[in-house]
């Protein structure tokens, strides 16, 4: 994987942002981008950790990679569809 | 997995159990299961309009403590109502009012915030429910 293909179209900063908190804001962002937009979604939410990477599945996106950082984590999500 | 509709039953007006229900709601919504909720009771009365960001207090076991946590929680778009709005948008969300208890507290469609649907008898909730269980709060 290049950096090209990593460099988020939109980043969301959801750092203290409560649980579904992150995940509605993913989804927003998901709906409002166009098919192969890269999102960034960077959360200290616990449940993000499980949810994010989920409804990624469900929702049938591309869950791209969760970058553990200390205290939160990246999620790199491209809409597939 | 099937999405089987989510029923829930909101029976507390509280707003801890508020704000717990509609983080269920929501999660719901989010992963694409029907949600079906029916608001009786003090639910219900939490529904009126001109008081859906009240304080409606918390449960017993909260204490002085709980009641502010919940408190400093339920604000902005972190209220219950928010979520519930939230939900609403992401997926497919009914919000149903007991009829019954609309009549037991003297309370018209009128009176209640627009995220409440229709109001309905309780054998017709059920028919809608049929697809999952029911969970009572």
């Amino acid at each position: 994987m290049t950096i090209t293909e990593l460099a988020p179209t939109k980043s969301i900063d959801a750092r203290g942002m409560a649980c579904p908190g992150p995940l509605l804001n993913l989804i927003g962002a998901i709906r409002q981008g166009q098919v192969g937009d890269v999102i960034e979604v960077i959360s200290s939410d616990a449940g993000s950790r499980t949810d994010i990477p989920a409804w990624v599945a469900k929702a049938k996106h591309e869950m791209v990679r969760i970058v553990e950082e200390p205290g939160f984590a990246r999620f790199i999500i491209r809409k597939a569809r | 997995m099937e999405d089987t509709t989510v029923s829930l039953v909101l029976f507390s007006g509280t707003d801890d159990r508020l704000g717990a229900a509609a983080i269920l709601a929501t999660g719901a919504a989010a992963m694409g299961r029907p949600v079906n909720l029916f608001l009786q009771y003090w639910a219900l009365d939490a529904f009126r309009k001109d008081r859906v960001t009240a304080d409606h207090g918390v449960v017993a076991e909260a204490g002085t403590a709980g009641a502010a946590m919940v408190k400093k929680d339920q604000t902005g778009p972190r209220h219950w109502s928010e979520l519930l709005r939230q939900a609403k948008d992401i997926g497919d969300v009914r919000i149903h009012a007991c009829a019954l208890s609309m009549e037991l507290f003297g309370i018209t469609k009128e009176d209640l915030d627009p995220l409440v649907d229709d109001v309905e008898g309780v054998a017709s909730f059920m028919s809608d429910a049929t697809a999952g269980p029911i969970t009572f709060i």
